[in-house]
C-alpha cells in the first residue's frame, strides 16, 4: 500500500503540473498535509515533493505544513546513523528526504510560532555544526550527502535572511568550501556565495574572501569554475574594492572564453560607471574594454561612455587626449576608431593646442583609419570631418579635398554619399556663424536608465543587475540615443478614465490647429458609457516624448537606421482594392460592421458621429496564428482632402499576435463639404512576406448629415427657394434590393436624413430634410424618393445650396437602393 | 545631475511575506536568471551514454518533441564529452544545470533546473548505479544494453516525474522482484540477458 501511496502522490504532482485546474485540491488539503507524518519514508519522501508544489499557489492552505516539516526534518538530523535503518546513505541519515524538507521551508517566510521557529534554528544550527566533525566515511558519496543537505541548509538561511549568526557562519563555512581540494565544492561554494553578497548581514563577510576569490579567477582549471568566480567578484563589488575588481576583471577578461566575454564587458562597464569617483578612470576602463575586447563591446557600452563624456565636462579633456593616444596604436578596434572619431569631433579642439596633437595631426590620425572602416565607422568620421571643419577652419581645404574626391561623392552606399555631398556642400555655402551653430557641440543627455543593465538583463534574465540598481528606473526604459520606444497599450479595456488620459496626447503635427479643440469637444460630446479604450501610446510617455528635447544631432541620428517612415503619401500606397467601393457603399447608412475580411485579416469598424464631428474605431483582427509584424495601418487624404475633412489617428501596436486583435481611434472633423473618402492603408508583414491593402475609409459626407424636423410648409417653402437646376439632382433608377418601405425607411434614416410625414401627398413617396454640418459651413439638404414598385424602379431628387453636394449626394444615396 | 551614483546599498530586494516565496531572489546579483514561477521537474531528463557517444539510456520527464530530444541530445553528448577529468561535475547549458558522472564507460546525465541542489543529483546517480549494480551484479555497459527494459523499470522505480521516490534500496528491489515474478508467471519465461532486438525510446 505505500508503494502505491509515494507513486500515486507523485503522479498527482506530475499531472498538476501539466493541468492545475483539473486538480480540485480543497478537501484534500489536509490530508496531503497528513502525509508529513507518515510512518513510512518514501510516502513521506514524495508527500514532500508534492507538497513543495501545491504550496507556491496556494501558501496559505498550506501554511500547517510547515510545523510538521520542521518537525520531521529535526528528528531526521538529530537521529544517529542506524536509527532509520535503510534509509541511510553512507551513513548520512534520509539525505533526500532531509534536502526536499528544506527544500519545502524555502517556499515560506520564517516561521512565526517562537517554538518552532526555535526549534528550526536548532536544526540549523546542527548542520552547521556537523559540517565542522570529521567524516564518518572517506567514501566521497558519504560527503556529497552530507554536503548536499549542508548546501541547502545555507540556502534556507540565504532565504530567511534574518538570522544574522547563521549568515554569518554560513559564510564562513563557504568560505572554507572556497579552498576545498573538490572542484565541485568550490564551485558550489561560489555560486552561493553571489547570493550571499547580496544580504546586507553577509555583505562584508563575503568581501573578505575577495583575495580567494580573485585567485580562483585566475588559477581555476575549469572555465565553469572561473566564470562563477567573475560572477562573485560582480556581485560583492562596491566602493571600497570597485576599482581592484574591475582591473581583475580586465585582466581576466583577456584570456576568457569567447561565449562569455560580451557579459564580462557589460558587467565591466556597468561596475565601471556605477562606482567611478574619478571619471577619467572610468574613460581609461571602458577604452580598455575596447582594446582587450572590442569585438564584443556592444554598442550600449560606447553609446554610454559618450553620453558620459558629453555630460561632464571635466573629463572631456581627458577623454580627447587618451583617445588620441589610443588611436596610434598600429593596430586599433573598429570601436575605438568610433568612439576616437566622435569624441575628438566634439572635443578635440581641447587637445588642438598641443602640437603633437594639433589639428592637422587629428585628422590625418582619424583619416589614416578611414578606409579600413566599415559603413557605419565611416558615416560617423565624415560627421567628425565637417565638425573639424567648424572646429579647425585650417583643415577646411584638406576635408573639403577629401569630401570631395569621387570616393565620398559617387560612393556605392547612400548615407556616405549623401553625406559627403551635405557637408561639403554645407561648409562650402555656410557662412561662419552658421556653420558655428549647426555643428554646436552636443547638449547635455538626459539622465535615463542605463541600456548597459537593461542588455544585461534581456541577456541574463529579469533578475540580472537588480542588486545594483539604484532604483532609477523609468516607467519606459528608454535606449539612450532613440527616442521613446511605444509601448502601446493596445488591449481594448473600456475604462471610463482613458478617454480623458488618452486625450492628454500630444496631437499629430500634421493636424489642423483645431483639432485641439476638437478633442475637448470629443470629451463633451462623448461622453458616460460608450466604451473609451485606451489609446495608443500610454500617457507617461507620449507627455515624456514632448518633454525631451528633440537632440539636434545625437549620434544615433547619424549612424542608425533612418528615422521610422513619414506616414505614406497618396503615391506611395497602393491603389485601392477593387472592392473598396462597395465596402464603402456598405457603410453609407450604417456605422457598424466588418469593413474588410480576408484570410489573413479582418477590420472591423465602429463609428459615431455628431454635428461635424465623429469617432471612429477600427478594430484589426489577426486571423492566421502568426504574429504580424511591423503593423502599421495610416489614413491617406487623396488629392486636397486635407482641408477639407481632418483625420486623426493615434499610433497602433507593430505587433499584432496571432488571434489578438488591436483598435485604432480616429477622430474625424470635417472642415468642409468633401467628394472623396479618405483612404486607408494598411501594412503589415506576415511570415516575412509585406502585405499591403489599401481601402477607402467609410467616411462620407453623409455621416455628418443631421436631421431636421419641419412642418410640410416650410418644408415646400425650402424646396421653392432651392429651385436652381444646379442645386437640384435627380436620378432615376432601378431598384438593386427588394423595395420594402421598412427597409427604405430604415436606410434614408441610416442616412442621416429625418423623415417628414404627410408632406408628400403620395403616402408611397419618402420626404427628408437635414442639414450637412461642417466646420466651415451648413448646407441643408432636402430629398424626396419616388418609388414605382410595379417597374421596380425609383425616382431620386435631391436639393441642396451647393451643386456638388446635391450631386454627390444623390450618387450615394442612389447606389443603397 | 551627472551620471555620478548616488549612495547605494547593496541589499537586494527580499522575498516580501506571502511572496511566492522563491529563494535565492537574490541569485539576481550573480546575474543569474532567477527560478522561473511555473512549476519545474526537478529532473527535466537523464541520459546515458557511451564514451563514443552513443545513447544507450534516455528518459525524459518534460514532453518535447523527437526532433527537439535529438537536437538536446547531440548537443549537451557533445558538451559532456569535450569535458577534461579534473572538472567539475556540472555545467551550466542553456538555462539548464547539467550534472554528469562516468562510470567506467558509461556516462551519467541529468538536467536539472537552477534552483535545485547540485549535490544531491550526484547522488541520485549513484544511487541508480548502486541499484542496477545490485540487480545485475557487478552491472557493466552491455549488461544495459540487453537488459535496458529493467533498467528502466530500475529507474521508475526510484524515480517519477522526475522526483525522487523511494530512496530505500531494498524496497525498490523488492518492487523490481516482484515485478519480475508476476513477468515470470505470465510469460513462462525464465529470465536470462536475452536480447531483444527493437530499442524503444522512453
Amino acid at each position: 500500500m505505500d508503494s502505491v501511496k509515494q507513486s500515486a502522490a507523485l503522479c498527482l504532482l506530475r499531472l498538476y503540473k501539466a493541468s492545475p485546474d483539473l486538480v480540485p485540491m480543497g478537501e484534500w488539503t489536509a490530508r496531503v498535509v497528513h502525509l508529513l507524518n507518515d510512518q513510512h519514508m518514501g510516502v513521506v519522501t514524495a508527500a514532500v515533493s508534492l507538497i513543495t508544489c501545491l504550496c507556491k499557489k496556494n501558501p496559505d492552505d498550506f501554511k500547517t505544513c510547515i510545523s510538521l516539516a520542521v518537525s520531521r526534518l529535526s528528528r531526521i538530523v538529530s537521529s544517529a546513523s542506524t536509527d532509520l535503518q535503510d534509509y541511510t546513505y553512507y551513513f548520512v541519515p534520509a539525505p533526500w528526504l532531509s534536502v526536499k524538507l528544506l527544500r519545502l521551508l524555502q517556499c515560506y517566510p520564517p516561521p512565526e510560532d517562537a517554538a518552532v521557529k526555535g526549534r528550526l534554528v536548532e536544526c540549523l544550527e546542527t548542520v552547521l555544526n556537523k559540517a565542522q566533525e570529521p567524516p564518518k566515511s572517506k567514501k566521497v558519496q558519504h560527503s556529497n550527502a552530507k554536503n548536499a543537505i549542508l548546501f541547502e541548509t545555507i540556502s534556507l538561511i540565504i532565504h530567511y535572511d534574518s538570522e544574522p549568526n547563521l549568515l554569518v557562519r554560513a559564510c564562513n563555512q563557504l568560505g572554507q568550501f572556497l579552498q576545498h581540494r573538490e572542484t565541485n565544492l568550490r564551485y558550489l561554494a561560489l555560486e552561493s556565495m553571489c547570493t550571499l553578497a547580496s544580504s546586507e548581514f553577509s555583505h562584508e563577510a563575503v568581501k573578505t574572501h575577495i583575495d580567494t576569490v580573485i585567485n580562483a579567477l585566475k588559477t581555476e582549471r575549469d572555465v565553469s569554475v572561473r566564470q562563477r568566480a567573475a560572477d562573485l567578484l560582480y556581485a560583492m563589488c562596491d566602493r571600497s574594492n570597485a576599482k581592484q575588481i574591475v582591473s581583475e576583471m580586465l585582466r581576466y577578461l583577456e584570456t576568457a572564453d569567447y561565449a562569455i566575454r560580451e557579459e564580462i564587458v557589460l558587467k565591466v562597464a556597468i561596475l565601471a560607471e556605477k562606482y567611478a569617483v574619478d571619471y577619467s578612470w572610468y574613460v581609461d576602463t571602458i577604452l580598455n574594454l575596447i582594446r582587450i575586447a572590442g569585438d564584443y563591446v556592444s554598442e550600449e557600452v560606447w553609446y554610454r561612455v559618450l553620453q558620459i563624456v558629453t555630460n561632464r565636462d571635466d573629463v572631456q579633456g581627458y577623454a580627447a587626449k587618451t583617445v588620441f593616444e589610443a588611436l596610434q596604436a598600429p593596430a586599433c578596434h573598429e570601436n575605438m576608431v568610433k568612439v576616437g572619431g566622435y569624441i575628438l569631433g566634439e572635443f578635440g579642439n581641447l587637445i588642438a593646442g598641443d602640437p603633437r596633437s594639433s589639428p592637422p595631426v587629428q585628422f590625418s590620425l582619424l583619416h589614416s583609419k578611414f578606409h579600413l572602416c566599415s559603413v557605419a565607422t565611416r558615416a560617423l568620421l565624415l560627421s567628425t570631418y565637417i565638425k573639424f571643419i567648424n572646429l579647425f577652419p585650417e583643415t577646411k581645404a584638406t576635408i573639403q579635398a577629401v569630401l570631395r574626391a569621387g570616393s565620398q561623392l559617387r560612393n556605392a552606399d547612400v548615407e556616405l554619399q549623401q553625406r559627403a555631398v551635405e557637408y561639403l556642400t554645407l561648409s562650402s555655402v555656410a557662412s561662419t556663424d552658421v556653420l558655428a551653430t549647426v555643428l554646436e557641440e552636443m547638449p547635455p543627455f538626459p539622465e535615463r536608465e542605463s541600456s548597459i543593465l537593461a542588455k544585461l538583463k534581456r541577456k541574463k534574465g529579469p533578475g540580472a543587475g537588480s542588486a545594483l540598481d539604484d532604483g532609477r528606473r523609468d516607467p519606459s526604459s528608454n535606449d539612450i540615443n532613440g527616442g521613446v520606444e511605444p509601448t502601446p497599450s493596445t488591449v481594448s479595456t473600456p475604462s471610463p478614465s482613458a478617454d480623458l488620459l488618452g486625450l492628454r496626447a500630444a496631437p499629430p503635427p500634421a493636424a489642423p490647429p483645431a483639432s485641439a479643440g476638437a478633442g475637448n469637444l470629443l470629451v463633451d460630446v462623448f461622453d458616460g458609457p460608450a466604451a473609451q479604450p485606451s489609446l495608443g501610446p500610454t500617457p507617461e510617455e507620449a507627455f515624456l516624448s514632448e518633454l525631451e528635447p528633440p537632440a539636434p544631432e545625437s549620434p544615433m541620428a547619424l549612424l542608425a537606421d533612418p528615422a521610422p517612415a513619414a506616414d505614406p503619401g497618396p503615391e506611395d500606397i497602393g491603389p485601392p482594392i477593387p472592392e473598396a467601393d462597395e465596402l464603402l457603399n456598405k457603410f453609407v447608412c450604417k456605422n457598424n460592421g466588418v469593413l474588410f475580411e480576408n484570410q489573413l485579416l479582418q477590420i472591423g469598424v465602429k463609428s459615431e458621429f455628431r454635428q461635424n464631428l465623429g469617432r471612429m474605431y477600427l478594430f484589426y483582427g489577426n486571423k492566421t496564428s502568426v504574429q504580424f509584424q511591423n503593423f502599421s495601418p495610416t489614413v491617406v487624404h487623396p488629392g486636397d482632402l486635407q482641408t477639407q475633412l481632418a483625420v486623426q489617428t493615434k499610433r497602433v501596436a507593430a505587433q499584432v499576435d496571432g488571434g489578438a486583435q488591436v483598435q485604432q481611434v480616429l477622430n474625424i472633423e470635417c472642415l468642409r463639404d468633401f467628394l472623396t473618402p479618405p483612404l486607408l492603408s494598411v501594412r503589415f508583414r506576415y511570415g516575412g512576406a509585406p502585405q499591403a491593402l489599401t481601402l477607402k475609409l467609410p467616411v462620407t459626407i453623409n455621416k455628418f448629415f443631421q436631421p431636421t424636423e419641419m412642418a410640410a410648409q416650410d418644408f415646400f417653402q425650402r424646396w421653392k427657394q432651392l429651385s436652381l437646376p444646379q442645386q437640384e439632382a435627380q436620378k432615376i433608377f432601378k431598384a438593386n434590393h427588394p423595395m420594402d418601405a421598412e427597409v427604405t425607411k430604415a436606410k434614408l434614416l441610416g442616412f442621416g436624413s429625418a423623415l417628414l410625414d404627410n408632406v408628400d401627398p403620395n403616402p408611397e413617396n419618402f420626404v427628408g430634410a437635414g442639414i450637412i454640418q461642417t466646420k466651415a459651413l451648413q448646407v441643408g439638404c432636402l430629398l424626396r424618393l419616388e418609388p414605382n414598385a410595379q417597374a421596380q424602379m425609383y425616382r431620386l431628387t435631391l436639393r441642396t445650396s451647393k451643386e456638388p453636394v446635391s450631386r454627390h449626394l444623390c450618387e450615394l444615396l442612389a447606389q443603397q437602393f | 545631475p551627472p551620471a555620478g551614483s548616488p549612495p547605494h546599498s547593496t541589499t537586494a530586494s527580499l522575498p516580501q511575506h506571502g511572496d511566492r516565496g522563491f529563494p535565492l531572489a537574490a541569485a539576481a546579483a550573480a546575474g543569474r536568471a532567477p527560478p522561473r514561477p511555473r512549476p519545474a521537474a526537478a529532473m527535466q531528463f537523464m541520459l546515458l551514454f557511451s564514451r563514443q557517444g552513443k545513447l544507450r539510456l534516455q528518459k525524459w520527464y518534460v514532453p518535447l518533441s523527437d526532433k527537439e530530444k535529438k537536437k538536446i541530445t547531440r548537443e549537451l553528448v557533445q558538451t559532456v564529452l569535450a569535458r577534461k577529468p579534473k572538472m567539475c561535475s556540472f555545467l551550466e547549458w542553456r538555462d539548464l544545470k547539467i550534472v554528469y558522472k562516468r562510470y567506467a564507460s558509461l556516462y551519467f546525465c541529468c538536467a536539472i533546473e537552477d534552483q535545485d541542489n547540485e549535490l544531491i543529483t550526484l547522488e541520485i546517480i549513484h544511487r541508480y548505479v548502486e541499484l542496477l549494480d545490485k540487480y545485475f551484479g557487478s552491472v557493466c555497459e552491455l549488461d544495459i544494453i540487453f537488459n535496458f527494459e529493467k533498467a528502466y523499470f530500475i529507474l521508475d522505480e526510484f524515480l517519477l516525474g522526475g522526483e525522487v521516490q523511494e530512496t530505500s534500496k531494498k524496497n525498490v528491489l523488492k518492487a523490481i522482484e516482484q515485478a519480475d515474478l508476476l513477468q515470470e508467471k505470465t510469460e513462462t519465461m525464465y529470465h536470462s540477458k536475452s536480447f531483444i532486438g527493437f530499442k524503444k525510446a522512453y
